[in-house]
C-alpha cells in the first residue's frame, strides 16, 4: 500500500486512542471533493418513513432519488406491501421550468384513488427546493379532498446531512400521532421508536414486552401501520433505539402529550437486557413485569450462550474493524464483538456528534482508531495497518473489504437476516464466526503473506 | 386499502390488472437518472476519478448502484452542496473539491458531471474549470473534463451518451495524419462485453481505440491491495489519437451516436452507426463493417465460432419455436436483443424502456413486423406497466434487470437477467453477450430457462432424459 495523503482538514476527523488527544471534529458536512461514505437528508427520510407499509411513500423529483431507493432495504411487513413499490413523479424538463405542483397533485390523485392508502407522504428532492415547488399547500389540498392525511417530508438533500432527514421524518411522524382515540391502552405500554423490522427484527423485540406483560401500541415504523401511530400518543413510555434516528420524536411526544423516554438499543447481549430491565423497571409498580423480564433474560441466554462460547473460542484475539451509521450502533457492536473475543481496532461512523465520539473514545482500547466521515483510503490504510479480520459496514465497503481479503458482515438497513434480540445476537456471531472463519481468505495474498 | 384484490401470496399485490391511463406517475421505473451513466462511463478513462457536482446523496446512491451492480468497489467525488451552494451557486465547492482531489487522490483527470441540482442552480462548469486552472489548482499534465447531465432529461443511457461524447469534446484531436487505427464506441454494455469486442477486433489484426472501456476496472481481479485507479480503461493519449482514426464504429443509436457525430464533425472521422452486436446478423454486421472500413479479411478463428453459434441455434431450434418474451431494459439493448429473437423464431411481445423516445418504438415494431402475437412496445415506459401487459396474457420468458424478479416471481415466469441492474446474480462482468461467443451464452441461458421450466412442469410419463 504506498502512502497516502490525509489532508490537513481530515486529520482533525481521524484518532487514535492513546496517542492523540484533540476532539474529533465531526457533525459536518463532507469536504468537496471527498469520496465520501455519506448519504443525503432524502435518504434519512426514506429509511425511516418507508417501513409503515400501508401508506404511500411518493417522491417528487426526477427519477433517480426514486429509483435507487426502490426496494433496497429489508423492511418487513405482516400485511400490505405498498412501501415496496416505487412511486415518482419522474419530473421532467417542462415540470422543472413551469413548475411540478400540478403533475405532484395528479399523481397523489391517482394514487389515492387506487389504493385508498391511510396516508401519504411526499418526499420532496434537492430540485423541489429550488424549483420552489409549494408542496405544503398541494399536501393540504390533496390532504381535505381526500380525507387522509397527506404529509410533506422536507427532505431536500442539500438542506443537511442524513440526520437532518431523520429529524424531517419525525416531524412527518409526528403529524400523524393523537389522531385515534387512546382508548384501552394499557397503564403498562410502550411506543416503540427506532426500529425497522429489518429482517423481522421488531417482531422478535416486540414478543419480548408481550412476555413481560408490556403493551406495544405502535412501533416507529418497522411493520408500521398508520392507524397504530395515530394512536401512540397513548402510550406510557417511548422506548427509542438507536439515538440517531428517533430521539428528536420521542422529545417531541415529551413535549406535548408528556410521554417520557428511554434510549435503548436491542443488540448484543448487554444491551438487549438493559434494554428489557430499564422498561420493567419504569413501571415498576407492578412487580409481575420485572419478574418476568429476569425469567426471560435468563431463558433467552442460556438458549444462545453454549453456542456463543463454541465460537468464541475461534474468534478470540481476532480483529474488527467497524464503520456504521451512527455512534449508538458502534457502541453496541462493540461491546457485542467483545463477547465474542474480538478486539475492535477501527471505528468509524458517518454521523456521530461530539457526545458520542467522547463516549466512544472511553469505550475503546489503546490504539482503536477512530474516523469521523473517512474515505475510501483512510478506510483501507488502517485496516492493513491494523490487521483487521473483519470488517463491518454497508453497501459501499463490502468490495473494498474483499479486495483487501478480509472477511464482511453487513449491519446495514440492506441486511436481510435479523439482528436483534437474543436471537439475533446468536445470528450476528454465526455471520461474524463463518465470514471470520471463512477458509477463502487463506487463498487470498493477505493471508499468505501473514503464512496463516 | 382494497382488501379484495390483495393475495398475499404475490409480491406485487397492489398491482392491479385493469390498466388505467396515468398523466403523472411513474410506478417501478425502467430508467433511472443520468449522472450514473457519465459516471459508469468516466470509469472507463483510464486513472479517471468521476465527480458528481451537487448534493452528496446523488453520488452517494450512484455509487451504491454501481457497486451492487458490479461487486467492485466503485469511486466518485461529490462537490457536496449544502443550502449555501444552492443560493449562490456551486463554484466554490467545485474549486474546493478539485483542489482537494488532486491533493488527496491523485488521479490523472477528473470528470465532472452535473445533478439536477446544479443544473437547476444553473453552474457554469467550463468556467469553473477555468478558474480551477488560473488559480493552479490543476496539476500540470493534469485534466478536468466535464458534461452536463440534468437527470429531467432522458435517462440513464442519455448520461452515457453525453460523456462519452464529453471524451471527444476535450479530446479527440486531429494531427493531419491518419493513423491505421479505428475507433470503437462499444455503448453501455458490461466490463465483459467490451473485453470481448477488443479480441474479436484482435483477431481481425485490427489496431482499435475503444472508449469508453471499463474491462478490468469494474471487473478487476483480487490481490490483496485496494487499488482507487486500477490499470483498465482508454488512456487520454489514445483518445486523442481518436480524431487521426480511419473511421469509428458506433455501436447503439442512443448511447454511442452522440460521441460518433461529434468526432466526425470535429475531426473528419467518418463513423458507421451499428446495432449492439448481439445475435448472430448484428455480430455479422459487427464483423463486416470492421473489414470494410480497413479492408482486411476475416479470419478463420472467427468463421469457426460463428459457426459454433449456428450450430447450437440449429441442434436446438425446435425449443424456441414462438415463444413468447417480454423484455424491459436499454433502447439500445433491446433492438438487438429483439432482433436476435425473431431471428431464432421467438418473439418480443411486450417491450418496455423508460428511456424516451418514439424511434425506439418505430424500430422495435418494425423488427417484429412478423409476429404471430399482438406486440406492444413502449417508450417512457415503466415496469408497472410492462407487469399488467403480462397479466392480461403471459409470456414465457422474461428478460431484463433483476427488478423484473418480482414479476418472474408473482407470475411463475423464468427470468434471464441482462442489462442494468443485476443486484442479484453474478456473471454478467465476466461472461460477455456480444459477439458470436456471447450469443452462444446468451443462447445457453434462454435454453437453460426454457428447459429447466419443461423439466419441472413436464408430467412423470413425460419427463425426458435427453432434450
Ligand atoms: S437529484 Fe440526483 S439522484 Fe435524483 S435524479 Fe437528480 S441526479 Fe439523480
Ligand atoms: S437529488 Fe438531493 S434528494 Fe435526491 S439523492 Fe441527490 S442529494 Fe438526495
Amino acid at each position: 500500500m504506498e502512502a497516502i495523503n490525509i489532508l490537513e482538514e481530515r486529520k482533525k476527523s481521524i484518532f487514535e486512542k492513546g496517542k492523540e488527544n484533540h476532539e474529533l471534529s465531526c457533525d459536518k458536512v463532507s469536504l468537496a471533493g471527498s469520496v465520501s461514505q455519506r448519504a443525503c437528508v432524502f435518504c434519512g427520510s426514506r429509511v425511516v418513513l418507508y417501513p409503515i407499509a400501508d401508506a404511500i411513500h411518493l417522491v417528487h423529483g426526477p427519477i433517480g432519488c426514486a429509483a435507487y431507493t426502490w426496494d433496497i432495504r429489508g423492511a418487513l411487513s405482516s400485511g400490505p406491501e405498498l412501501h415496496r413499490l416505487s412511486f415518482s413523479t419522474d419530473l421532467s424538463e417542462t415540470d422543472i421550468i413551469y413548475g411540478g405542483e400540478k403533475k405532484l397533485e395528479a399523481a397523489l390523485d391517482e394514487l389515492i384513488d387506487e389504493y385508498k392508502p391511510k396516508a401519504a407522504f411526499v418526499y420532496s428532492t434537492c430540485i423541489v427546493g429550488i424549483i420552489g415547488d409549494d408542496v405544503e399547500s398541494v399536501c393540504k389540498k390533496v390532504s381535505q379532498k381526500k380525507g387522509i392525511p397527506v404529509i410533506p417530508v422536507h427532505s431536500e438533500g442539500f438542506k443537511g446531512t442524513k440526520k437532518d432527514g431523520y429529524k424531517a421524518a419525525c416531524h412527518a411522524l409526528f403529524k400523524l400521532t393523537d389522531r385515534e382515540p387512546a382508548q384501552g391502552i394499557s397503564k403498562c405500554s410502550i411506543n416503540i421508536l427506532g426500529e425497522f423490522n429489518i429482517g423481522g427484527e421488531a417482531w422478535i423485540i416486540k414478543d419480548y414486552y408481550k412476555r413481560i406483560g408490556v403493551e406495544v401500541v405502535s412501533v416507529m415504523t418497522g411493520d408500521g401501520r398508520v392507524d397504530e401511530i395515530g394512536r401512540s400518543h397513548g402510550a406510557a413510555l417511548n422506548v427509542v433505539q438507536c439515538s440517531g434516528s428517533m430521539t428528536y420524536l420521542a422529545k417531541l411526544m415529551e413535549e406535548k402529550y408528556g410521554i417520557p423516554y428511554i434510549r435503548v438499543s436491542y443488540f448484543g447481549i448487554e444491551d438487549m437486557s438493559a434494554a428489557l430491565y430499564d422498561v420493567a423497571a419504569f413501571f415498576k409498580d407492578n412487580l409481575k413485569i420485572m419478574d418476568k423480564t429476569k425469567t426471560l433474560v435468563r431463558e433467552e441466554i442460556n438458549k444462545i450462550y453454549p453456542a456463543l462460547l463454541e465460537m468464541r473460542k475461534d474468534l478470540t484475539g481476532k480483529k474488527a474493524a467497524l464503520y456504521v451509521g451512527g455512534t449508538f450502533k458502534a457502541f453496541s457492536l462493540i461491546k457485542a464483538l467483545r463477547h465474542l473475543g474480538m478486539d475492535v481496532v477501527l471505528v468509524g461512523t458517518q454521523t456521530g456528534s461530539p457526545e458520542d465520539y467522547k463516549l466512544l473514545k472511553e469505550l475503546c482500547d489503546e490504539g482503536t482508531i477512530i474516523l469521523d466521515d473517512a474515505n475510501p483510503l483512510e478506510l483501507s490504510k488502517y485496516i492493513i495497518e491494523k490487521g483487521a479480520d473483519l470488517f463491518i459496514g454497508g453497501v459501499k465497503e463490502r468490495p473494498i473489504a474483499y479486495k483487501l481479503g478480509l472477511g464482511f458482515c453487513d449491519h446495514n438497513h440492506e441486511r436481510k437476516i435479523p439482528l436483534a434480540g437474543y436471537s439475533g445476537m446468536l445470528n450476528f456471531a454465526k455471520e461474524v464466526y463463518d465470514t471470520v472463519m471463512s477458509p477463502v481468505w487463506k487463498l487470498t495474498p493477505r493471508m499468505e503473506k501473514n503464512g496463516r | 386499502m382494497k382488501m379484495e384484490a390483495i393475495d398475499k401470496s404475490k409480491l406485487l399485490r397492489h398491482t392491479p390488472n385493469e390498466i388505467k391511463e396515468r398523466s403523472a406517475l411513474t410506478i417501478n421505473p425502467a430508467k433511472t437518472c443520468q449522472p450514473i451513466g457519465a459516471m459508469y462511463a468516466a470509469l472507463g478513462i483510464r486513472g479517471c476519478l468521476p465527480h458528481s457536482h451537487g448534493s452528496q446523496g446523488c453520488c452517494a446512491y450512484h455509487r451504491s448502484a454501481l457497486t451492487r451492480h458490479y461487486k467492485e468497489p466503485v469511486m466518485a467525488a461529490t462537490s457536496s452542496f449544502t443550502e449555501g451552494s444552492s443560493v449562490f451557486g456551486g463554484q466554490a465547492n467545485l474549486l474546493q473539491a478539485i483542489d482537494n482531489i488532486f491533493t488527496i487522490y491523485n488521479p490523472d483527470l477528473i470528470a465532472v458531471h452535473t445533478t439536477c441540482l446544479s443544473e437547476t442552480i444553473g453552474d457554469d462548469i467550463p468556467q469553473i474549470v477555468n478558474k480551477a486552472a488560473a488559480e493552479g489548482k490543476i496539476p500540470k499534465g493534469k485534466r478536468v473534463i466535464h458534461t452536463n447531465t440534468p437527470s429531467y432529461v432522458g435517462s440513464h443511457v442519455t448520461g452515457f451518451a453525453n460523456m462519452v461524447k464529453s471524451m471527444v469534446d476535450y479530446f479527440s484531436t486531429s494531427t493531419g495524419k491518419r493513423k491505421q487505427q479505428i475507433n470503437i464506441i462499444p455503448g453501455w454494455v458490461e466490463p465483459s462485453d467490451m473485453e470481448e469486442i477488443k479480441r474479436l477486433t484482435g483477431l481481425m489484426g485490427i489496431k482499435s481505440v475503444m472508449f469508453p472501456d471499463t474491462s478490468k476496472v469494474l471487473n478487476g481481479p483480487l490481490n490483496g491491495k485496494f487499488i482507487m485507479f486500477p490499470d483498465g480503461g482508454v488512456t487520454v493519449e489514445e483518445l486523442e489519437s481518436t480524431g487521426d482514426s480511419i473511421g469509428t464504429i458506433a455501436m447503439g443509436l442512443w448511447a454511442s451516436e452522440a460521441a460518433a457525430k461529434a468526432l466526425d464533425t470535429k475531426c473528419k472521422v467518418p463513423y458507421a452507426i451499428l446495432d449492439l452486436p448481439i445475435g448472430l446478423k448484428a455480430t455479422d454486421r459487427f464483423i463486416d463493417a470492421m473489414r470494410i472500413m480497413t479492408g482486411v479479411s476475416v479470419p478463420e478463428a472467427i468463421e469457426i465460432e460463428r459457426g459454433q453459434m449456428l450450430d447450437i441455434i440449429t441442434d436446438m431450434h425446435q425449443y424456441f419455436y414462438n415463444k413468447r418474451v417480454g423484455l424491459v431494459g436499454d433502447p439500445d439493448q433491446l433492438i438487438a436483443l429483439s432482433e436476435f429473437l425473431v431471428s431464432i423464431d421467438m418473439w418480443p411481445v411486450y417491450v418496455v424502456t423508460g428511456t424516451p423516445g418514439k424511434a425506439f418504438e418505430k424500430r422495435i415494431m418494425e423488427i417484429t413486423a412478423g409476429s404471430p402475437y399482438e406486440v406492444k412496445v413502449k417508450a417512457a415506459g415503466d415496469m408497472f406497466l410492462f407487469h399488467q401487459w403480462i397479466k392480461e396474457e403471459p409470456v414465457d420468458l422474461l428478460i431484463g434487470n433483476t427488478y423484473l424478479k418480482y414479476i418472474s416471481r408473482d407470475e411463475d415466469i423464468p427470468l434471464i437477467r441482462h442489462g442494468f441492474p443485476i443486484l442479484d446474480r453474478v456473471g454478467h462482468s465476466y461472461f460477455p453477450t456480444v459477439g458470436y461467443k456471447g450469443g452462444i451464452r446468451l443462447l445457453e441461458k434462454i435454453l437453460t430457462a426454457i428447459l429447466d421450466r419443461e423439466d419441472r412442469d413436464s408430467e412423470i410419463t413425460n419427463f425426458e432424459l435427453v432434450m
